[in-house]
């Protein structure tokens, strides 16, 4: 490994592996308690098939989805030569594949990537973020996206949604047997299991937004390192996240389901406080207070 | 970055890979009987200057460790910092020793991962200019090329060509394309 002047953050990664393995466990129980219910019929595989095809689906085609959800359009190096050869650059200094680069047309200033693995990437930045920041700002932007792409971020998420698909499907299938029965010890049965699977549920809704968030500081971290300049990404989210609190709502709702590849939310939900729970990014304090420290540690002395 | 780094969102900072630039001496050799180009006896490297007043002492050594390539130091369109270092004639081996010591510098103070290319640069009998430019984190080279019509930004891809071939026993060309980035204007290319 090369030598850098940035201290590894354990603190984070330590986190998120703790976050995966409880997010695993919930996957491990759900599944076993699906099997146990209808393994034997075999009935599981179509209970669970078809939101699982779903979900791959989502996955397998991240990108002509979002792409096509956000009205986005692939550019090549001729349209927008200065986008290209930012991310030309920044793919030279990760050492990646560089992703295929679109533009949105809309007034929200965002940015997000997608794509299966890193060599189906996408990364796309709207007209609005292009308007709002200067050269070196929409660089570290990029830069984050392009974190985003290297850890697999889409991926990663993917995977830990299972979770809560296989407890929507527990809880569906058990609603429609139970619909056939009339026996009382029965009926009770399906009812503690229906309340697994709501309680499953909700853990692991909260446990994936979680993860989602520490996604997010990993995103930036890595960022901020690849430019060298924490203080640059800092400015970006602070000018972007001021702005998306400005623009008109009917907009930002349609945006709402591509969230999480998003380099700041496009909607809040609820309050601060309890919204921080369920949100998919950390709040904007957090992520500055992070480049703030990596902001330092760059200008220690080493001697 | 291996799997398991990616899903703990953990990239590591990729550090540079210099063991091809010695090989640049006798390519030149090659490309100046073999293709008519001579080289201008300039080069530059190329860096992602990192914020904090720790860098800005670290150019000032690098400016006192160089001073007989006489270096200056240019930013270019896309924020990054090009150190063009000359020596008069076609003194290639001077150029790339201290092309080399300037990167074992950077990355001896951790700036490592902050090298984007270096470059040195030629130029053919009619006065078209030739970069050979060195991914320093791939460990590979490729050539840049500009078109010799002014004011369109469009590169050569012929000639690029034909000093791959020329050169492609000596030197590790970069094998994707993809990743052969122009570097319109790049300060080093004619000086």
């Amino acid at each position: 490994m090369a030598k850098t002047r940035f201290a590894p953050d354990r603190g984070l990664t330590a986190r998120m592996v703790i976050t995966m393995v409880l997010l695993l466990v919930l996957y491990l129980v759900l599944a076993g308690a699906l099997w146990l219910l209808f393994g034997e019929s075999g009935s599981v595989l179509i209970w669970a098939g078809l939101p699982m095809l779903m979900l791959w689906g989502q996955w397998w085609y991240s990108d002509k989805l979002a792409l096509a959800g956000m009205r986005a359009r692939e550019v090549t190096p001729a349209e927008a030569p200065q986008l290209h050869a930012m991310v030309d650059r920044l793919c030279a200094l990760a050492d990646m594949p560089k992703p295929r680069v679109a533009i949105a047309v809309t007034d929200m200033p965002n940015a997000f990537a997608t794509g299966r693995n890193p060599d189906n990437a996408v990364v796309c930045v709207t007209t609005g973020i292009m308007k709002r920041l200067d050269e070196r700002e929409l660089e570290a932007v990029l830069a984050h996206e392009l974190a985003h792409v290297g850890h697999r971020d889409v991926t990663v998420m993917t995977i830990a949604s299972t979770v809560g698909v296989l407890a929507g499907v527990l809880m569906r299938s058990v609603a429609w047997s139970s619909m056939g029965r009339s026996r009382d010890n029965s009926a009770a049965a399906f009812l503690v299991v229906a309340l697994v699977g709501i309680v499953v549920y909700a853990v692991s809704f909260l446990l994936t937004r979680l993860l989602s968030r520490y996604r997010e500081l990993s995103a930036d971290r890595a960022g901020a390192i690849l430019i060298g300049q924490p203080a640059t990404l800092a400015s970006a989210l602070v000018k972007i996240s001021g702005d998306m609190t400005r623009v008109p709502q009917k907009d930002l709702r349609a945006a709402e389901p591509y969230n999480a590849f998003f380099v700041v939310p496009a909607f809040m939900h609820g309050r601060r406080d309890l919204g921080a729970l369920f949100s998919t990014h950390p709040p904007l304090e957090q992520r500055l207070d992070q480049l703030a420290r990596l902001s330092a540690e760059l200008g220690r002395p080493t001697g | 970055m291996g799997l398991l780094d990616a899903f703990l969102g953990r990239s590591k900072p990729r550090g540079p890979n210099l063991d091809a630039v010695f090989a640049l001496p006798n390519a030149a050799l090659t490309l100046q009987l073999g293709g008519g180009y001579r080289p201008t006896g300039f080069a530059s490297v190329c860096y992602r200057e990192a914020e904090g007043a720790d860098f800005d002492r670290i150019e000032a050594d690098l400016d006192a460790l160089l001073a007989r390539s006489s270096p200056r130091r240019q930013r270019d369109a896309y924020g990054y910092t090009w150190l063009v270092l000359h020596r008069p004639g076609d003194d290639v081996a001077g150029l790339v020793t201290d092309l080399h010591a300037a990167v074992s510098t950077l990355q001896a103070e951790g700036f490592g991962p902050a090298l984007l290319c270096a470059l040195v640069g030629f130029v053919d009998g009619a006065g078209h200019p030739l970069g050979l430019v060195y991914l320093s984190k791939r460990g590979t080279f490729y050539p840049f090329a500009p078109a010799p019509a002014a004011g369109v930004e469009q590169r050569d891809s012929a000639r690029e060509l034909q000093v791959r071939a020329l050169l492609q026993r000596e030197l590790p060309f970069e094998p994707d394309l993809s990743r052969w980035f122009p570097v319109w204007g790049a300060p080093g290319l004619t000086g």
